[in-house]
């Protein structure tokens, strides 16, 4: 099952890093990454595998939303079928 | 992969253009809980309720959760409830509506509709029992809503349903004065009434629905009028193109959250609700779309024409969203729920004739109008007749939801709070119907109901 991780803000030294080690701490697996400055904000797209994780997706929301909050950066994850479902046919 | 900007569009919608999903309605048949003894019956009403909706509200919020949507109400439909008393030997059916309203407090759930009769041809001993306690009923409870249906393309209007509506709804507004008449905007008198209807007031699970279901009502006027501001002043094959892409995206979410609620609760997926339901926060308004359309204010000339648009182009795009489209699908105009239809009609241009006519385009009615407190209960008959009329004629779903505003007029404002919203008081016209009501009987169906 995979899920989409993404993060908006001011730009700062450590925010990837940060992100990378807490989605490794409960085992979720990085698949793609990428990253632009837009407008002037950190803008970040995580495609991740939570199939193995540790903790539920509603858990790792918690962990991210908490992470953000610390760094002053909106932290989301949602499940990928959302977005296929808003933009695939 | 998904590419990154439609990642970044959707969650634009969720956090600054309102998208949600208004309501998760689980429809419940209350059939099986019919007894000759009264508080048996209520006894069983609350278990069967208790027992199939135990966890809707936290499966609602486990699927909020992990697609990251919010979802704003769970909500319980039910067997009309004058179907299911009727078994009972009883003249009080009040301890129903009780019944129902501790069963949706121990399920957590924010509304349960369902305590209906269904009288469009006549009324039986059950009907009428009913609904003469609906004052009562909804005085002495907080989370249940009533409708009535007193009129359909098939069966014409039933009169004498309508006359004594007009009363029960002034006696609502009386028994609820301490709440500003909060008791009126629970109680909605329906023309083609739906079966699977997952918005309050007017949900109730149908005698021709399955033994449990899952509704779901999705929302997204604020994404509509966005979307609209980026064509400003191209052709109307634009708008109407713009509109259907956008509700195709909303619908396509809905149905997603609809499949996987009906999933984790192990009840079948019944349909999802196309409307555009706004509520009173700012850039979540329907009005405001119409404005968007190039009208000074929602209300005056060339509105109608705008929400038949609107109500059109929601259709066509959301009906390829969804394996199965149902309830009222359309746009919905509740005045004290629409911050710019509360701006319009306190300017004065949005008058209740022009709704009256909007209503002839879009889904629903007459919807959470205030009016003055002393206006007479043939009066409010004659906007139900009226009301009803439409929807019979156009073979749609019509209905009324006016509050009476117990000791104010026109120029006060009544405050309902939260999604309910507030309501300036609208005039209605002060010339009697009196007699025209006090006929009575039945207006028949019309020509086309004889399709057979």
């Amino acid at each position: 099952m995979n899920a989409i991780v993404t993060v908006v803000g001011q730009d700062k030294v450590g925010i990837i890093a940060a992100v990378c080690a807490l989605l490794a701490e409960y085992n979720v697996n990085i698949l793609d990454i990428s990253q632009t400055i837009m407008q002037g904000s950190f803008t970040m797209v995580m495609a991740v595998d939570v199939e193995k994780a540790t903790v539920s997706v509603g858990d790792l929301r918690t962990a991210l939303e908490q992470l953000g909050e610390k760094m002053e950066i909106a932290i989301r994850i949602q499940r990928e079928e959302i977005f296929n479902a808003m933009h695939r046919i | 992969m998904l590419n990154q900007k439609d990642i970044l569009s959707t969650i634009e919608m969720i956090d600054q253009q309102h998208l949600d999903i208004r309501t998760i309605t689980m429809g419940i048949s209350l059939l099986s809980c019919c007894d000759p003894d009264a508080k048996r019956a209520c006894d069983k009403v609350y278990d069967k309720i208790t027992r199939y909706a135990e966890r809707l509200v936290k499966t609602g919020e486990d699927i909020e959760r992990e697609f990251g949507i919010p979802i704003v109400n769970k909500r319980i439909s039910v067997t009309p409830m004058a179907l299911v008393a009727g078994a009972s030997e009883t003249e009080d059916y009040v301890p129903f509506a009780l019944a129902l309203d501790r069963a949706a407090k121990t399920c957590g759930v924010n509304f349960i509709g369902g305590y209906s009769a269904l009288v469009q041809k006549g009324m039986t001993l059950a009907d009428e029992k009913l609904i003469r306690s609906i004052p009562e009923a909804l005085a002495r409870t907080d989370l249940v809503c009533s409708s009535v249906n007193v009129g359909s393309t098939k069966a014409g209007i039933n009169m004498d349903a309508v006359a004594l509506m007009g009363r029960i709804i002034k006696d609502t507004a009386k028994a609820t004065e301490a709440q500003d008449g909060l008791g009126c905007a629970k109680l909605v008198v329906f023309c083609n009434a739906v079966e699977d209807n997952p918005f309050m007031a007017g949900a109730f699970h149908g005698v021709g629905e399955a033994e449990k279901i899952i509704n779901v009502g999705v929302s997204g006027p604020g994404v509509v009028h966005h979307a609209l501001q980026a064509v400003k002043g191209q052709p109307f094959d634009v708008v109407a193109e713009t509109v259907k892409k956008t509700a195709f995206r909303v619908t396509r979410m809905g149905q997603l959250v609809a499949q996987e609620a009906s999933r984790r609760l192990d009840t079948p997926f019944g349909i999802v609700d196309l409307s555009l339901a706004p509520t009173p926060a700012i850039g979540d308004s329907v009005a405001r779309i119409l404005e968007e359309m190039g009208l000074e204010v929602c209300g005056t000339h060339g509105t109608t024409a705008a929400l038949a648009l609107l109500n059109d182009a929601v259709k066509k795009g959301g009906v390829m969203a969804s394996s199965s489209v149902g309830g009222l699908s359309g746009a919905f105009i509740p005045v004290s729920e629409d911050e710019g239809m509360i701006a319009a009609a306190r300017s004065g241009v949005l008058t209740l004739d022009k709704l009256e006519a909007m209503t002839c385009v879009c889904s629903v009615g007459l919807d959470m109008i205030a009016i003055p407190g002393d206006t007479p209960a043939e009066t409010i008959s004659a906007i139900i007749a009226d009301e009803a009329a439409i929807g019979m004629v156009n073979c749609k779903t019509t209905a009324v939801r006016v509050l009476p505003a117990v000791g104010k007029t026109v120029g006060d404002t009544i405050e309902m709070g939260g999604l309910l919203g507030s309501a300036p008081v609208m005039p209605v016209h002060p010339e009697s119907a009196a007699e025209f009501i006090a006929r009575g009987g039945r207006i028949p169906a019309p020509m086309h109901s004889l399709k057979n």
